[in-house]
């Protein structure tokens, strides 16, 4: 029965396989590079480049997506406008409070954490493991249990810091001390997430660094008498500082947009607006209200051209270094 | 400079002991040899006499100090490491200058220009001062990390393997340089190889290690005229000792597989035992008392390395220059009967 299925297939297939096998030759090089790419290309104009230049040419006009009007050419006037809303102003500080804390703390945290993990020691591995969960979870569900974490009546944090009683202790989210108001509290919080959150990220990346740094570099320095400050100002750091510089250009970049989903989830970027950075901002301007399509155009590529200058100067010194070592 | 000396220095890593009761004292001034397989625990033994390595048993003494407690930074040694530790970010001046600037040396700026300088006069390097050192060649990565062992004055110089991974030219070139300012600063050096020709041309004296002991100890005519052990004696010399499985009975030696006999110089001989005659000891010799015949002609220009076949042994024999022999003739040969080895059948040299 199996011989007799066989040789009938194999009777049948031979023809088939080689007709398979001219139409693959008839397929040029050329022709399957043309397969693979231009789907692909489609793709990226339909849902990348097209929204790109739409959203261009959008900033330059007055519109609403949700009003019934084609939109109304204004030049600059969107700009214009942003930049002299004192509002904005406030948005942008803030941004930039928020920008600047993370940043700092995740970098000298990380590297702390990167210096200590490089250590071998008893469950080493697994520590170094743990340590990464928080980068691996989703922001909005980090901003939601820590809200219950920051709660004033239940929360843990008020707890491990020593306030036993609720009416007493702050209310971060709420930014108040004892019911009084405290500014900059609701944006410390948001920033202690942040780091909790992403600080992981910076430590794998110099981790990395520190690995690959050669011991016989360190006992060489301990033989000349290099001081342990001297071998980590002078073997240590310039060889981890390209990937410092990478971590902290990632670090800036998300904190400018990413930095949506944790606000969100645990402020709204509220109390009043205190923690309202710009992608907060320009997701209210934009979906909210009065649907400003055009103004929140403008303001995404004004974000767009702060990125790609701070991108920029950290790029730079990165090539700087490269060419140096 | 200072004298170095080990005694019953132990060490063991998880699951191996990697020396095993080392003693050896180098002198003020000499250049002293380690020189064994890999994994003889030459570096292990470098390692612990720097304190990079601890050691489990016995003692270092540097000028009858022991400094077994010391950190390698208070042990006063230079080290020149296997891969030119070069700090990577840093010029070759900086490089050079490197140990000098130290906060627990406090030389002063003048002083580490001037001293850099010198030094890189005395390598050869001094075009390259400006340089980054991941732009420079091995060899001169090699030369600038003895550079900056030999700026300051420490109390040892330890080289692990310096010249290893450096092509043939370049190494006999180094060689020769580091055997010339060792000799000029009278520094006391101890250097790792597992290159037998690097050991006997650079050491005063010489000491084999292997599985982490010390095998025989002696000055590199010592070492090669009269090996302690058949390892010693495969060890040195290329090509390569013949070691011949020989039986002695009535006063003649008869080496097994062959027809090659000879007169026994002494009584002393057990009746069964290992042969060993120096590819150079055996010549050919239209007169010779051996009958063998050419298997392979390895001609290297100075010498030609030849191989005889005399019935199931095979000999090396090697001789000066191009040899008119051609493979398969058949060949006479003599050998220079007081300059035979004998070792008993543990490896041991049987002394006559």
């Amino acid at each position: 029965m199996s011989t007799e299925a066989k040789s009938h297939v194999s009777e049948t297939a031979r023809p088939a396989v080689g007709g398979l096998r001219s139409s693959r030759r008839a397929l040029s090089d050329r022709a399957i590079i043309n397969i693979f790419i231009w789907p692909t290309l489609a793709l990226l104009i339909a849902i990348n480049v097209f929204p790109l230049f739409y959203s261009l040419y959008l900033s330059f006009t007055d519109y609403s997506a949700i009003a019934n009007q084609a939109p109304v050419w204004i030049a600059f006037d969107n700009f214009a406008r942003i930049l002299a809303s004192e509002q904005m102003w406030s948005v942008f500080a803030t941004t930039g409070q928020y920008v600047l804390f993370s940043v700092v703390l995740q970098l000298l945290l990380g590297f702390g954490l990167a210096l200590l993990a490089r250590e071998k020691f008893f469950g080493s591995g697994i520590v170094t493991t743990l340590i990464l969960a928080p980068m691996m979870l989703s922001p909005v569900v980090v901003g939601l249990f820590w809200k219950l974490m920051y709660n004033p009546t239940f929360g843990y944090f008020n707890y491990l810091l020593g306030f036993d009683n609720p009416a007493l202790a702050p209310d971060w989210l709420a930014s108040r001390i004892a019911g009084q108001p405290t500014p900059g509290l609701a944006l410390l919080a948001v920033i202690i997430v942040d780091v909790w959150m992403w600080t992981p990220f910076v430590m794998l990346l110099i981790l990395s660094g520190l690995k690959a740094i050669p011991d016989y570099l360190y006992e060489a320095a301990a033989i000349d008498r290099a001081s342990s400050w001297f071998q980590f100002w002078r073997i240590t750091l310039p060889q981890v500082a390209p990937l410092v510089l990478i971590a902290v250009l990632f670090r800036t970049i998300e904190a400018f947009n990413k930095s949506f989903d944790l606000v969100m989830g645990m402020t709204g970027g509220g109390p009043g607006d205190q923690t309202e950075v710009v992608a907060v901002n320009l997701y209210r301007q934009a979906f909210l209200g009065q649907w400003q399509t055009g103004r929140a155009s403008a303001l995404a590529y004004m974000v767009l051209i702060i990125i790609i200058a701070i991108s920029n100067i950290y790029i730079r010194n990165l090539n700087k270094m490269r060419n140096q070592s | 400079m200072s004298n170095v000396t080990l005694q019953h220095v132990t060490k063991r890593f998880p699951g191996v002991v990697a020396l095993q009761d080392v003693s050896f004292a180098i002198d003020d001034g000499e250049f002293f040899v380690l020189l064994g397989p890999t994994g003889a625990g030459k570096t292990t033994t470098l390692r612990i006499i720097a304190g990079l390595e601890r050691h489990d048993g016995g003692t270092i003494l540097f000028d009858d100090e022991p400094v077994d407690d010391y950190a390698p930074a208070d042990r006063d040694v230079a080290f020149v490491f296997q891969q030119y530790s070069l700090y990577p970010t840093m010029s070759v001046f900086d490089n050079l200058a490197f140990p000098l600037r130290s906060p627990l040396r406090r030389v002063p700026v003048e002083q580490i220009r001037t001293r850099v300088r010198d030094t890189a006069d005395k390598l050869r390097i001094t075009h390259l001062l400006d340089r980054k050192t991941a732009h420079l060649s091995g060899g001169e990565m090699q030369r600038v990390s003895i550079g900056r062992a030999i700026i300051r004055d420490p109390r040892v110089f330890l080289m692990d393997e310096p010249l290893s991974n450096l092509d043939a030219k370049l190494r006999e070139a180094l060689r020769v340089e580091l055997q010339h300012l060792q000799k000029t600063q009278a520094s006391t050096t101890l250097f790792v190889t597992h290159d037998q020709i690097e050991a006997l041309t650079m050491a005063d004296r010489i000491a084999v290690l292997d599985e982490g002991c010390v095998v025989q100890m002696g000055t590199p005519d010592d070492i090669y005229d009269r090996p302690t052990t058949t390892f010693v004696a495969r060890l040195v010399g290329t090509p390569r000792i013949n070691l011949l499985d020989t039986a002695r009975e009535n006063g003649v030696l008869t080496v097994k597989g062959s027809s090659m006999e000879l007169r026994a110089l002494s009584q002393e001989l057990p009746a069964s035992f290992l042969l060993g005659i120096r590819p150079e000891d055996v010549t050919p010799d239209s007169e010779g008392e051996f009958a063998g015949r050419v298997a392979l002609i390895e001609p290297l220009g100075v010498e030609t390395i030849l191989h005889v076949e005399i019935g199931d042994q095979t000999l090396l024999s090697l001789v000066p220059g191009m040899t008119p022999l051609r493979t398969g003739e058949n060949v006479r040969f003599s050998i220079v009967p007081d300059r035979l080895h004998y070792f008993d059948n543990d490896g041991h040299r049987i002394q006559l």
